[in-house]
């Protein structure tokens, strides 16, 4: 075991998922966020809850933000290093946007994620592992884009919708169902509040809406007007619509 | 082998200083107001290559004389308050540290190097009434020398700057509405073309630190806004 974790590091697969591994070390982690096209641009939503372990690490964590007027990361991984990415990221995309008098290209800014997340392969190695999504509004192009990764800093543009994280499966397979791209922005957000409910329902990871304590998904939308964050009372409103609809039935299907 | 000729301290620096004056005197002006909104700059630059930047949230930069050498104090602005609100937080980043850092810098090329900077600029940052201590708007003036000046309500750099400066200590006033701190300044400009009687929108370039903006406060204005603005 000791030769191959010296000699072989290469032969371990998964750090992070060994349980004397995650003994030495213990980080809060975050867990389902999702971006997809609509009408008008590109949402991006984010659930709250970080987790260590099986423990509750922090309720209200932000997992989406606004990298600059018109792009949005959302952070899925090792809460730490990831937060402190999407820092960065924001710092290095104004810093360019002052130094050149212009803000980079869509591409150009998920080029640079792409180049960060590689940089942080070694600590992806030891467990700290990072896989946001990106995305914003192409303002050459007139449409919104959105981008996902993997751990060596892999890029990958969808054509629709993505999500990933603990919960990401669920959301994606809601979002199979649900997304239409010609949504309107209210259409929008049921669609975002629903596949996050939807993975929390089925993962533990994933922290559904609080409403005892109000805490409620980040939702953020981007057209070419630029960033648009969504009114808690307004995904209230959307969260009781879904869940008035549902009705009475104990399985959380739609009716 | 001959001995160089003794000029003295005094002969140097005097030579620099004119030739310094002389190259800045030149340029046209750049003018910095405030306004009941926050802070406006504006220059008369026909160019495409700006003279006046953001450093930060809050913090402005405004540049006259050689383009070459003031956009290169820009850019150092910009790394230095982006490494410090990295290092320590948004809030640490501060105009006079940031002015200070200039006027070190400046007045270190005048006594050292054979060439002075032809240039003056000015570190304009934008009170934040939520933030204790943060309140008060803050003008920084740097010039070519190193030698720093903080002021209140306007200040202009470049060109004719005495001049202007006097005819704004007649015509100023606090709390103007953007539209009239923008009127003013263009009547100072216009003042300094001599013989053109109106400094066309398009020849301005004007930006703005506006209060009511969250994070960054700094914004450029197009040619549409600013007529807009002129003609309200």
């Amino acid at each position: 075991m000791e030769l191959v974790e010296v000699d072989y590091p290469q032969l371990r697969t998964d750090v992070a998922g060994r349980p004397d591994a995650m003994a030495k070390l213990s980080v809060p982690h975050g867990t389902t966020v999702l971006a997809f096209k609509y009408h008008e641009g590109v949402i991006v939503a984010g659930d709250r809850l970080a987790t260590e372990g099986l423990r509750v690490a922090s309720r209200d964590v932000q997992k989406v933000y606004a990298t600059d007027g018109h792009s949005m990361i959302a952070i899925a991984g090792a809460a730490g290093p990831a937060i402190e990415m999407a820092r960065l990221m924001r710092i290095e995309l104004e810093h360019y946007e002052k130094i050149e008098g212009e803000a980079l290209e869509l591409d150009g800014k998920a080029n640079k994620l792409s180049q960060m997340i590689r940089a942080n392969l070694p600590a992806a190695m030891q467990g700290l592992v990072v896989v946001p999504l990106f995305a914003g509004y192409d303002l050459r192009r007139h449409q919104g884009r959105l981008w996902k990764f993997d751990v060596t800093g892999g890029r990958y543009e969808e054509a629709e919708f993505e999500a990933t994280g603990s919960g990401g499966l669920y959301a994606r397979e809601s979002l199979k169902k649900s997304h239409s791209g010609t949504a309107t922005r209210a259409e929008a957000m049921e669609m975002a509040v629903m596949a996050l409910t939807d993975a929390a329902d089925e993962d533990r990871g994933t922290g559904g809406i609080d409403t005892l304590r109000g805490i409620y998904p980040t939702v953020i939308f981007c057209s070419e007007r630029g960033i648009d964050q969504a009114p808690e009372d307004e995904i209230k409103a959307t969260y009781e619509r879904i869940i008035a609809s549902r009705g009475e039935r104990r399985d959380g299907a739609r009716p | 082998m001959s001995l160089p000729f003794y000029v003295s301290p005094e002969q140097v620096m005097q030579d620099k200083a004119e030739y310094a004056r002389k190259g800045i005197g030149r340029g046209k002006s750049s003018i910095t107001l405030e306004f009941d909104g926050g802070i406006v700059l504006l220059a008369e630059n026909p160019a495409t290559l700006s003279k006046i930047g953001e450093i930060y949230d809050r913090i402005a930069f405004a540049g006259v004389g050689k383009f070459s050498e003031f956009d290169q104090l820009r850019k150092i602005g910009v790394r230095y308050a982006d490494i410090k609100g990295y290092s320590y937080s948004r809030d640490d980043v501060r105009a006079k540290a940031l002015a200070n850092a200039y006027s070190q810098a400046m007045g270190d090329v005048f006594t050292r190097e054979m060439k002075p900077l032809e240039v003056e600029v000015i570190v304009a940052e934008v009170g934040d009434p939520t933030l204790a201590g943060h309140e008060k708007n803050t003008i920084y003036r740097i010039q070519f020398d190193g030698s720093i000046s903080d002021h209140q309500g306007y200040c202009v750099i470049g060109g004719s700057a005495d001049d202007l400066n006097d005819f704004l200590r007649g015509q100023y006033r606090p709390d103007l509405p953007l539209g009239e701190a923008l009127e003013l300044g263009r009547s100072a400009l216009d003042r300094a073309s001599d013989g053109q009687p109106t400094v066309p929108p398009e020849n301005l370039e004007v930006c703005v630190l506006e209060k009511s903006r969250t994070g960054r406060k700094f914004r450029r204005l197009s040619t549409d806004e600013v007529r807009g603005q002129l003609s309200a």
